[in-house]
């Protein structure tokens, strides 16, 4: 999986509310260019279309507003990652309790990783 | 559900509001692209063996070049350092190199007087904006612990002897608050373009762990 350049710029025509420069998307974190990154290579898989992305997006972005969010652009990519989810569980790929599951295991093999070790996951994070 | 300042509260020595609810720093964003990535990967719909293209696309999107194009402008314009020093993330959105930029980005100034060193005692706050990825020391305990205890001994580590009375000022980020160091332009570089400055800048040297290049430096790292 890489951010090819093309495919990036086919996302964010596609898209059009990502945060863009002059060559293409922008993130503000690496988890954003993660979700990012995740999303083009479901996309290349054929899971959803373009339009079809853009629509649930949107719903998560409104969503969001309704709850107050001010929609700023510095929570974009937390609507992104919740589309993201929420597209995967639609398609059947997996279901809320597994990424749940998934979570707080990452959650776990983050306790008991020392600062400055890398995190990694274990059998025995899943409990 | 926010990202920082999440569950249980800590006793720290100083206000840190940071997210301290594990052993390692995982925000909830993080934990969640984490899962999505596991599960994904398990299910065959990626392919972890690219990971590290797209940490190289962080690199190059998100990198420490947007920091010093930012450190060479303050150094051709009086009025944007001005501006940079008062407001360290406004200025830098009023560049428009990026489209977002954290709140609360705080540039320090480097002088002969003062040196400025920034790191995050707790964890491993990062101006990513500007910065990009931290370097894995920048996360590590022993940085973490001793750029307050003994500032010099690790600028010593990093190859970097200040003069005896200039005063080293240590920085701790926080979720919230974020540092940039603003070096010293190297001498002999009068008429120097923005674009040639941005060179001289280095990664380090906007963390204080290091200075900018001089032009014989940069000399031999182009040769």
């Amino acid at each position: 999986m890489t951010i090819d350049p093309a495919e990036a710029r086919r996302a964010s025509e596609a898209v059009p509310s990502i945060p863009c420069d002059a060559e293409g998307p922008v993130f503000r974190e690496p988890w954003e260019a993660q979700a990012f990154a995740l999303t083009l290579s479901l996309y290349d898989r054929g899971l959803f279309q373009w339009p079809e992305w853009a629509t649930v997006l949107g719903d998560e972005i409104k969503k969001a507003q309704a709850a107050g969010d001010p929609d700023t652009g510095e929570t974009y990519y937390r609507h992104w990652l919740a589309a993201l989810e929420r597209i995967v569980a639609e398609k059947g790929v997996t279901d809320t309790g597994t990424l749940r599951k998934y979570y707080d295991a990452w959650d776990h093999a983050a306790d008991r990783t020392p600062h400055g070790s890398p995190i990694e996951l274990k059998p025995e994070d899943f409990r | 559900m926010a990202g920082h300042d999440h569950d249980h509260l800590h006793d720290h020595p100083h206000d840190h509001p940071h997210d301290h609810s594990h052993g390692s720093e995982l925000s909830e964003t993080q934990l969640r692209v984490r899962a999505l990535e596991t599960v994904l990967t398990e299910k065959g719909y990626i392919d972890p063996a690219a990971l590290d293209a797209i940490i190289d696309a962080y690199e190059t999107k998100i990198g420490p070049r947007n920091g010093s194009v930012v450190v060479a402008r303050a150094w051709t314009d009086p009025a944007f350092k001005k501006a940079l020093l008062a407001d360290a993330s406004k200025a830098v959105a009023s560049m428009g190199h990026l489209s977002r930029v954290g709140d609360h980005l705080v540039a320090v100034e480097n002088t002969p007087q003062r040196h400025n060193m920034i790191v995050c005692t707790l964890c491993s706050c990062y101006p990513w904006e500007v910065l990009g990825l931290p370097p894995v020391w920048y996360k590590s305990a022993p940085y973490r612990s001793r750029a307050v205890k003994d500032p010099r001994g690790v600028l010593d580590d990093f190859g970097i002897t200040l003069p005896k009375n200039t005063e080293v000022r240590v920085w701790d980020s926080t979720a919230e608050t974020r540092f940039i160091v603003l070096p010293m332009r190297p001498a002999g570089t009068e008429g120097w373009s923005e674009e040639k400055l941005a060179d001289l800048v280095t990664r380090d040297s906007m963390i204080g762990t290091g200075l900018p290049l001089n032009p014989a430096e940069l000399d031999s790292k182009v040769k």
